[in-house]
């Protein structure tokens, strides 16, 4: 096959695989509470996983110092003092796998401080892997067989 | 494509011959490194908010590992002010012209150290205690004086600059990871060495020292051990020394057949997947086994940690190639394939910086105007909040890091099977699974 033609079918390939939309399974959406513990350096549970449009609560108890919880993309945070509990609820409304973090700095780990909150079915993760695997086709079909 | 001689440009060609622009730069580099070391030895022992932790850590191995080495090799290396006080004490100068007079002990490095063994240890020992040493300011002063003394002291007695070429952990993998940089300095005709007479790149001459990292530039063909600090183009009578732009990883076309550079290219691999699970990952028994250095946790760790660079990560690499008919003998089979793993290991550091310096990046302006953490606010930006920055592309960004990683190592481990007269495809898919395990860990 004309090389220039399998590197445009692998391309488009490579966009379906990253940006083809996905049924959504249909499951309500209902309210979520987490009781979580913080201490240094960790998250207790750590690794959380919701459906799309849950309502999330996540009660904080800090165990040791002053320790927060920041979510990326969703940009919502809440911070708990030593022994006590802070609640912080969103809705849970961007599907995929974002980090947590502490924002409080809290010692010398802090920076890595980090959990795990999954929306729905880590798709980006899944859509890699299909990504990795047809780029790894594309190059075993670009092999030149030895003369 | 053809390779572009930069030094074409009478500009750029001016610009490295002379020692001036060069100085400037080390002299601003050394200032830095000496204040992160009084930063991390006086400053607050709160790592996020300390010059040393912050610029070092995150900073400077932001610009390295994402610009510097992908893009420039050992541009780094070219301007690093680490073996700068050992140089001009071994050459008792700074700029003037070398005398014929050794400085000191001038001994050369015994061969069995002529390799990058060292380089691996000091770079393990490093990693074993990173948990530590990035985020303890003290600890990254002690460990940047260390190394500025080191160099010192191995400059008194060897020649040329032994730290850099045999005990550096920062140098070994920039050599590496250089292979795969779009730049390189070679020489321009063969024959013009052939014939040149005393060798001056080498030995040096009136217009400049001989090569300090030990290299003849007449026989270069790889990036691994060029230090790029352009002496050879101020010696060479001939002006037969070119800064060529070329195509990426022009030098793993010739695999090496060294075992110190093949376990470096797993030692980076592994240190990279496992910082991204410890460092990065939601598992709080991981981060507190490697921050607590010296309890059993820890002593499970170091053995883990050793077990996947030495054991696992090799040992399923040579599984994959033990069966494949071949002519080549498996030790030299393992180390020129092994090369498939550079531009992998290179984007698997990629993805993981760009996780790690997005996320802390904002502490930059924080300390940018509190260095020393002691309640300044130079240029007003001391109380920025924490932020992360650009978290909606991150994880696109890894997955093009390493997808595009996975597709430079398949290319990569064709071009070396095809070396030895092998199969590429248990290389291919030892890089696949390897990729999968880290965007699992990433994302």
């Amino acid at each position: 096959m004309n090389p220039r033609l399998s590197l445009l079918l692998f391309v488009m390939a490579g966009l379906v695989v990253a940006f083809a939309p996905l049924p959504d399974p249909a499951i309500a959406p209902q309210a979520r509470t987490f009781r979580m513990d913080a201490r240094q350096f960790a998250y207790s549970p750590s690794d959380l996983q919701v459906n799309l449009g849950d309502t999330v609560t996540i009660q904080l108890l800090s165990t040791d110092v002053v320790h927060g919880l920041y979510v990326d993309d969703y940009d919502v945070s809440v911070e708990a003092d030593p022994g006590q509990t802070a609640t912080l609820t969103f809705t849970a409304d961007k599907p995929g796998s974002f980090r947590f973090h502490c924002n409080v700095t809290c010692g010398a780990m802090h920076p890595f401080m980090i959990g795990k909150i999954t929306v729905g079915t880590n798709n980006w993760l899944f859509r890699s892997i299909g990504l990795a695997a047809l780029a790894i086709a594309g190059v075993m079909v670009s092999i030149k067989p030895k003369a | 494509m053809a390779k572009i001689e930069l030094t074409r440009s009478p500009f750029i060609k001016n610009t490295l011959k002379s020692r001036y622009p060069q100085l400037a730069v080390f002299i601003v580099m050394l200032v830095g490194y000496i204040f992160a070391i009084l930063a991390g030895l006086i400053g607050t022992p709160v790592g996020s908010h300390n010059f040393s932790i912050v610029f070092v850590w995150i900073a400077w191995w932001a610009i390295l590992i994402l610009v510097v080495v992908p893009f420039f090799g050992r541009g780094w290396c070219a301007m690093c002010p680490i073996p700068l006080p050992g140089e001009w004490l071994q050459r008792g100068a700074v700029l003037a012209p070398p005398d014929k007079k050794p400085k000191w002990l001038n001994l050369r490095v015994p061969k069995m150290f002529r390799n990058i063994w060292l380089q691996n240890i000091s770079f393990l020992l490093l990693a074993l205690f990173s948990s530590v040493l990035l985020t303890t300011p003290s600890i990254t002063g002690i460990v940047l004086a260390a190394m500025l003394f080191a160099a010192i002291g191995l400059s008194m007695i060897f020649e040329r600059r032994a730290f850099c070429r045999y005990l550096c952990p920062v140098g070994g993998f920039i050599g590496l990871y250089s292979q795969a940089a779009p730049i390189e300095l070679r020489i321009k005709d063969k024959q013009v060495c052939v014939t040149c007479e005393g060798k001056p790149c080498y030995n040096g001459s009136s217009a400049g020292y001989g090569c300090p990292w030990d290299v003849f530039p007449g026989g270069l063909t790889k990036n691994t051990y060029c230090g790029l600090c352009m002496e050879c183009i101020r010696t060479c009578p001939h002006d037969n020394i070119a800064v060529n732009l070329r195509l990426f990883s022009a030098d793993l076309a010739k695999p090496s057949t060294r075992m110190d550079e093949a376990f470096k290219a797993f030692i980076m691999l592994g240190s990279a997947m496992i910082y991204a699970g410890v460092l990065l990952g939601p598992w709080g028994m991981l981060k507190d086994a490697a921050y607590n250095v010296g309890s059993n946790a820890w002593f499970v760790y170091v053995f883990i940690f050793l077990a996947i660079i030495f054991g696992i990560l090799p040992g399923i690499f040579t599984l994959g190639i033990v069966g494949i008919k071949s002519s080549t003998p498996l030790k030299h089979r393992f180390a020129s394939l092994s090369s498939a793993l550079i531009p992998l290991g290179l984007m698997f550091w990629v993805a993981f910086s760009l996780s790690f310096v997005l996320t802390n990046a904002s502490y930059i302006l924080a300390a940018l105007s509190d260095p020393l953490g002691l309640g300044w606010n130079l240029f007003g930006t001391a109380n920025t909040t924490w932020q992360p920055m650009l978290t909606p592309i991150l994880a696109p960004a890894q997955t093009l890091a390493l997808v595009g990683g996975l597709i430079w190592s398949a290319r990569t481990a064709q071009k070396a099977a095809n070396e030895v007269k092998v199969s590429s495809i248990p290389m291919v898919v030892y890089c696949f699974v390897l990729t999968s395990v880290m965007l699992w860990l990433l994302l």
